[in-house]
């Protein structure tokens, strides 16, 4: 069954649009969940909410000071689900934390309190195809979407084999490295869209270092669209506010439908 | 129980696996096959031993010590690894890496360190092969052992400072990690200790085992063909107590791992996934990971490697903790019988054998000396003024 999130997507998608999604890290100030509300009225199709983890491996700078910093301040699955819980944007909402935060709850368990909460779909960054069967497992039985990243390194081979496992869209990494602006589009950015969707009907998004309006546009005129957070983020800990998201995400919005 | 080869998925029971971005699994995996290959490789194995023959000096010596044995009440043995090329056990393990990383065409080398004992074998292994080296400390760690920064840098190797989280080793790693992310296709990530992704915990070990091999001949000849009652090593990820455990997991000692009691995974942990596999570990009631604190950098890891989780799990060895007060104690005592000044961190170790003397009078104890300790010497003496 295709689930909410990768209906919503491939409805917007064959609706002509390019896709937009915009991550926020939960917990980070008191009014994160403003900044949520704030993406989803600038026109994000979906939202990816960051629940932080301790050791962000492949997470860069911005994202680590965030995830610092909400943790700092006192977040835990439990408070930023709470108030995922209370929000009502109309886009769906996916949470991307680290593997040992769903462990540690239990992955059934993690997954049922997602699906409580309202999540669509998770995305975790330190599980490969290889060792994402328990979790994917878990995930089904609670109807919470998994997906899954694809990287430049990857043979042409294994693009098949996670395009055939993900859920929702498939994350293509934009570069060789972790999340985190970048003044240049990477070149393969476009090689990973475009090698995806020579296999894939999925929706295929590209993330990290895609930092702006014209790195957007410029990854969409293949790929079927983008995931920008680091520039989001920065925002936040630059105290713009839900404001500043809104305008930002409006910016990002605009490039993309022009 | 023998310590043998984990199989494809890198499962030490429960422990152990793949859990890194999806960026690093092609390199995992071909780090794999490359292992498997060059281990296979008779070629490979003699260039490897002719390096540790003359270059790294081994065999270390088995030293029977006659004084702490009087003092202690029962027959204490060191396993001489002090007195390895660059001072410790890491030797072993970084001219395996760096052989096999030349083997794979890798021109770069990127290591992270705590105390600096890795962080220097890892680029005297890159001066010895004419590679580049980026060392991940962390800030804490630059501090208290400056010794070793100098030494990386005197070597060649850039010394990057982790200034996230708590500024140790764990930072080290994360730093370390998301470098590799982005340099994946020249660099080789050369590990430490028996810990992150498969094939790491598995190939560590066996670049160690030579060790443990030897202690094992060597107690023979010393002991008439029979083995040490106690076999100890201290644990921060594990590898030195790897090495010599995987000696004598197949006989009839007792395997003993000991940990600094501000780092105590096993006694302290739960099952939990960092750094790319599952093992015990130290966390918080959400899984956040939680800082150690030892007075050894080398030992300041929350975490340990998956197999000595298997171990612990299985009950082939078990795993206990000393104070660092303790471990002062041990340090001094060492070097005031025997002329011998340990690292911090198998000092760790000895404080076990100190503390549990009554249990062991009579007993034939092995202890890993893992490293020297001319680079604790600028905090010990702040520690005893």
């Amino acid at each position: 069954m295709t689930g909410t999130l990768e209906s919503t997507l491939r409805a917007r998608r064959d609706g002509g649009a390019k896709l937009l999604v915009p991550y926020v890290t939960g917990g980070l100030g008191d009014d994160w969940a403003e900044c949520i509300e704030a993406a989803a009225a600038a026109g994000a199709d979906a939202i990816e909410v960051g629940i932080p983890f301790s050791d962000p491996v492949m997470d860069g700078p911005t994202i680590q000071e965030a995830s610092e910093t909400a943790l700092r301040q006192g977040a835990t699955p439990t408070t930023i689900l709470d108030r995922v819980r209370t929000l009502d944007v109309g886009v769906p909402l996916v949470v991307m934390t680290y593997y040992n935060i769903a462990a540690h709850a239990g992955l059934e368990r993690f997954a049922a309190t997602l699906a409580d909460a309202g999540v669509a779909a998770v995305i975790l960054p330190d599980m490969p195809l290889e060792e994402s069967g328990p979790w994917r497992t878990a995930a089904a039985a609670s109807g919470v979407e998994t997906v899954l990243l694809a990287a430049p390194t990857a043979p042409d081979e294994r693009l098949p084999r996670i395009a055939e496992a993900a859920e929702g869209f498939v994350y293509g990494v934009g570069l060789l490295g972790v999340t985190g602006e970048r003044d240049q589009l990477a070149a393969s950015a476009t090689t990973i869209a475009t090698r995806l969707k020579a296999i894939t009907d999925m929706p295929v998004l590209v993330g990290v270092g895609v930092s702006n309006p014209e790195q957007a546009a410029e990854v969409s005129q293949v790929a079927d669209g983008v995931i920008v957070g680091s520039a989001v983020v920065r925002r936040m800990l630059e105290g713009q506010g839900p404001e500043g998201v809104g305008t930002f995400v409006g910016e990002l919005r605009a490039a993309l439908d022009a | 129980m023998a310590m043998t080869d984990p199989g494809p998925d890198g499962r030490f029971g429960e422990f152990g696996g793949r859990f890194v971005p999806e960026t690093l699994m092609p390199a995992v995996q071909e780090l794999e096959k490359a292992f498997r290959g060059a281990w296979a490789d008779p070629e490979f194995r003699a260039e490897l031993d002719h390096m540790l023959t003359h270059y790294a000096g081994r065999p270390s010596p088995l030293t029977d010590c006659r004084r702490i044995s009087e003092e202690l009440g029962l027959r204490l043995l060191l396993k001489r690894e002090d007195l390895n090329h660059t001072g410790s056990h890491k030797i072993n393990n970084v001219l395996g890496q760096a052989l096999l990383a030349r083997r794979m065409g890798k021109t770069r080398l990127l290591a992270e360190t705590g105390a600096g004992q890795h962080g220097v074998a890892t680029a005297t292994a890159a001066a010895y092969f004419g590679m580049d080296c980026v060392v991940y400390m962390g800030e804490v760690d630059i501090e208290r052992q400056a010794l070793n920064v100098f030494r990386m840098k005197l070597l060649g190797a850039e010394v990057r400072t982790a200034m996230s989280g708590s500024r140790t080793l764990k930072d080290a790693i994360n730093e370390a990690m998301r470098d590799w992310v982005a340099t994946v296709e020249e660099s080789h990530y050369c590990l430490g200790s028996v810990m992150g992704p498969h094939p790491y915990p598995w190939m560590v070990r066996e670049f160690h085992r030579v060790l443990g091999d030897e202690a094992r001949r060597q107690c023979s000849e010393l002991l008439d063909g029979g083995v040490p009652d106690v076999v100890t090593a201290c644990v921060g990820g594990g590898s030195n107590a790897a090495g010599i455990f995987a000696g004598f997991a197949d006989s009839t000692a007792e395997l003993v791992g000991v940990e600094p009691a501000g780092g105590a995974a096993v006694g302290r942990g739960v099952p939990g996934v960092v750094h790319g596999s599952n093992s015990y570990l130290m966390q918080d009631e959400y899984g956040q990971v939680k800082e150690a604190e030892s007075i050894s950098a080398g030992l300041d890891y929350p975490g340990i490697g998956p197999e000595h989780a298997y171990l612990a799990a299985e009950g082939r060895a078990r795993y206990e903790s000393v104070t660092d007060a303790e471990v002062i104690e041990a340090f001094q005592l060492l070097s005031r019988t025997e002329g011998i000044i340990p690292a911090l961190e198998p000092a760790h170790a000895l404080a076990w054998v100190s503390r549990e003397r009554a249990a062991l009078a009579g007993k034939t104890v092995l202890l890993n000396l893992s490293g020297r300790g001319d680079k604790d010497a600028t905090q010990m003496m702040e520690v005893l003024s």
